[in-house]
């Protein structure tokens, strides 16, 4: 049986209605802003999939969605006022509904074009309660919740580049809690997704982007 | 974990073998799962305390523009017409403050979820309205938060306090048991009084479907936490006033996890049942789809 914190309980503190539509839709836009990397969006298009498509307008998916790109926590009453945001900054936002059913019924897809005409995708699922799984980067089939610090890491499929990412790691001491590596046939390449217990230092970053050869991309969120 | 506990009978034998009161025993279970210190884990829940206070009165004081438009303004009315209600001043105004929360909930406003976004109001209505009056200091109602807590844990574990897995009963129905335990409590009941009172709760919710129309956290969700709030104030009185639950707290907990099971899913948050497939129902629903 699962031990309860009281906190699951009386808490989180949120911007409603709902905490499925609403702040879980916040902690995918987060995992965007996160892969921002400290850069200006110029472009968001938001495609709202299953329950989210049905009803998100109502509960202000859309809304609650950019808010987190913006870098709004789940939290701040700014989340509604998202689009006024994205306005005064002169982002462009186009938000639909997608036609095909996606697998979850709460899924949002995410593009962000970035100022220096970066650009990349997430794909997020609300599974219940404020918890999400981000399940695609970039095309990548990908799995994590958001739950703890976490590096992802995308490269060329070769050996040995695992066991140097984890050793740079380990050598600042940082526990890995969980690791999973995903290939995909199109883009020839693969991605490791490294979840820590404490959030990996921007020194050992720029350490595995510069010793570990095959790294081609690399952020934390 | 010395304070670790999965039901009511548990709850209560903690707290009976040493004294304590049902949020004592949250407080010390709470500090074996966490790591932080006893002033941070009370700091955390007053801070709870703050945004709840707040969310009542930003729901008094502003006309919220809810979703559908057709909710935002109820709590001022009911406020307005406590001197007049056949209920009480007190108890509109507790009343009222449930609508307060839940409206600002359902306009993108900040509330605590508790146990859900959906029954958000129940809590804070009950306490921090009971207070003006009985004169609970703000350590009082962390206190009260944290026996709230107790029951919704055990709720939790036993059965459900999600509406998708149980329908309202789970969610109202769970917020209610909190409240009147908690009301009870710091109104000075024992801890078997106290969940007498969280047993009644429930009992008079139980079979409550989640029916929200447009699949919305508004209709009927709103007027459904000023209902749990005065539901709890109900039970919360009937067990200081020494009326005993009939059938326990951990059976009731179990009857409903049992009747939440054999309940539809058409009638837990689907939209599919109930108000959500009236005509009227059906209406709104299809205006909002075309809005947005």
């Amino acid at each position: 049986m699962k031990e309860f914190s009281v906190f699951d309980i009386i808490g989180p503190r949120m911007v409603g209605p709902s905490s499925s539509h609403t702040a879980g839709a916040v902690r995918i836009g987060l995992v965007a802003n996160k892969l921002l990397n400290g850069e200006r969006p110029k472009q968001v298009h938001l495609t709202l999939y299953g329950s989210f498509a049905e009803t998100g307008f109502g509960h202000g998916t859309d809304r609650a969605l950019l808010a987190g790109v913006l870098g709004v926590e789940p939290d701040d009453s700014r989340v509604r006022f998202s689009m006024l945001l994205a306005r005064s900054e002169n982002i462009w936002v186009e938000i639909k509904k997608g036609a095909d059913e996606a697998d979850h019924p709460n899924t949002a897809r995410i593009y962000v074009l970035t100022e220096t005409g970066r650009e990349f995708t997430v794909v997020g699922e609300s599974v219940g309660g404020g918890n999400i799984e981000i399940v695609e980067i970039n095309g990548m089939q990908v799995s994590f919740t958001g739950d703890y610090p976490t590096l992802i890491a995308f490269y060329t499929d070769v050996p040995g580049v695992i066991s140097k990412v984890t050793a740079i790691l380990a050598k600042e001491h940082i526990n890995v809690a969980f690791m999973k590596v995903f290939r995909s046939a199109k883009r020839s390449g693969a991605c490791m997704v490294i979840e820590t217990d404490a959030p990996v230092p921007h020194e050992s970053i720029a350490h595995i982007q510069s010793e570990v050869d095959g790294i081609e991309e690399i952020c934390t969120v | 974990m010395k304070y670790a506990f999965s039901t009511g009978d548990e709850l209560r034998a903690l707290c009976e073998a040493e004294g304590l009161t049902i949020a004592e025993v949250m407080i010390r279970h709470q500090l074996e799962l966490d790591e932080r210190t006893r002033d941070e884990i009370v700091n955390e829940m007053f801070e709870n305390l703050m945004t709840m206070q707040r969310s009542i009165s930003i729901g008094f004081d502003e006309n919220q523009e809810t979703m559908t438009g057709n909710a935002g303004d109820n709590a001022e009315k009911l406020l307005a017409f406590a001197e007049n209600a056949n209920m009480g001043y007190d108890m509109a105004r507790i009343c009222a403050a449930a609508l307060a929360v839940t409206e600002v909930n359902a306009s993108m406003g900040k509330i605590v979820a508790a146990p859900t976004a959906g029954s958000s109001g129940v809590l804070p209505a009950v306490l921090i309205m009971c207070s003006e009056k009985r004169g609970f200091t703000d350590m009082d109602l962390v206190n009260g938060l944290f026996a709230a807590g107790a029951v919704g844990i055990i709720i939790a574990k036993n059965a459900s306090i999600s509406g998708a897995a149980g329908g309202c009963q789970a969610e109202i129905g769970s917020a209610s048991a909190m409240a009147a335990a908690a009301l009870a409590e710091l109104c000075g009941a024992s801890p078997k009084a106290a969940l007498d009172a969280a047993a009644i709760a429930l009992k008079n919710i139980l079979g409550l479907v989640c029916d929200p129309v447009a699949g919305l956290v508004e209709c009927p969700c709103i007027k459904r936490n000023a209902m749990g709030a005065a539901n709890a104030v109900l039970c919360a009185d009937m067990a200081l006033a020494g009326i005993a639950s009939i059938i326990p707290f951990d059976e009731v907990v179990v009857a409903m996890k049992n009747v939440g099971r054999m309940m539809s899913s058409d009638l837990r948050e689907t939209a599919k049942g109930g108000l959500a497939v009236t005509p009227t129902g059906l209406e709104i629903a299809k205006r909002i789809n075309l809005e947005g």
